[in-house]
């Protein structure tokens, strides 16, 4: 278990728990989000391949769980960059997404109160 | 890169109608604090050693020891992540009918 990996992890954890228990926004539990991650996944991988593959971006071997060396699929990376961002990456996009429908629904209920 | 990402996603805000752009707001609140929890992680990372940017490919100007490129990705990204999300919700909403 190294650094980069453990803030991943929480990073995700954050966001589930964000999502549902504290905005109750459940985005997890509909089709609409699943597409919508499914769009931006894959357009992460493209993005963050270029910023990982031209070395733009460079991680301590010691904070993940591949060994540092840039290749394209192994040693703990998928499309040049550490798993681990698919990690930050959903938790960024869930937690944004969330809060996005919450303000919505604040917002509204603000307006629906002053009519 | 970011120039590319805001390329591809703002445009769905006009061609499926979305007024994503229309609610600053909305868009504040919904931007502002995950952006600020992860700055916070991302330039305490940073600090440790745990991952750097190649100041060869990276503007000059330096905030907290990262290019202001970084801040901005953590308001584009999410901002094209709500895009898109918003654009699935439209066009399932307007595929099954009112």
């Amino acid at each position: 278990m190294t650094s980069y990996t453990a803030a991943a992890a929480v990073a995700v954890l954050v966001a589930l728990l964000a999502d549902v228990f504290i905005l109750r926004t459940a985005l997890v539990r509909t089709r609409t989000w699943w597409t919508a991650y499914g769009i931006v996944l894959a357009f992460q991988l493209v993005t963050n391949g270029w910023l990982t593959g031209r070395g733009i971006v460079r991680y301590s071997g010691d904070a993940i769980l591949g060994s540092g060396r840039i290749v394209f699929l192994g040693d703990g990376r998928i499309a040049f960059a550490p798993v681990e961002d698919l990690g930050f990456g959903f938790a960024l996009v869930l937690i944004s997404c969330a809060t996005w429908v919450w303000a919505g629904a604040m917002i509204r209920s603000a307006h629906g109160r002053k009519e | 890169m970011l120039a590319l990402v805001l390329a591809g996603s703002l445009p769905l805000d006009t061609y499926c109608r979305l007024g994503v752009l229309r609610q600053p707001v909305r868009l504040l609140l919904a931007i502002v604090p995950a952006a600020v929890l992860f700055i916070a992680w991302d330039v305490a990372a940073a600090a440790a050693g745990q991952w750097h940017l190649d100041p060869a490919q990276t503007f000059a100007g330096r905030l907290w020891g990262l290019p202001l490129e970084e801040y901005a990705f953590f308001l584009v990204i999410p901002l094209a992540g709500i895009l898109t999300f918003e654009a699935v919700t439209v066009l399932s909403t307007r595929r099954r009918g009112p």
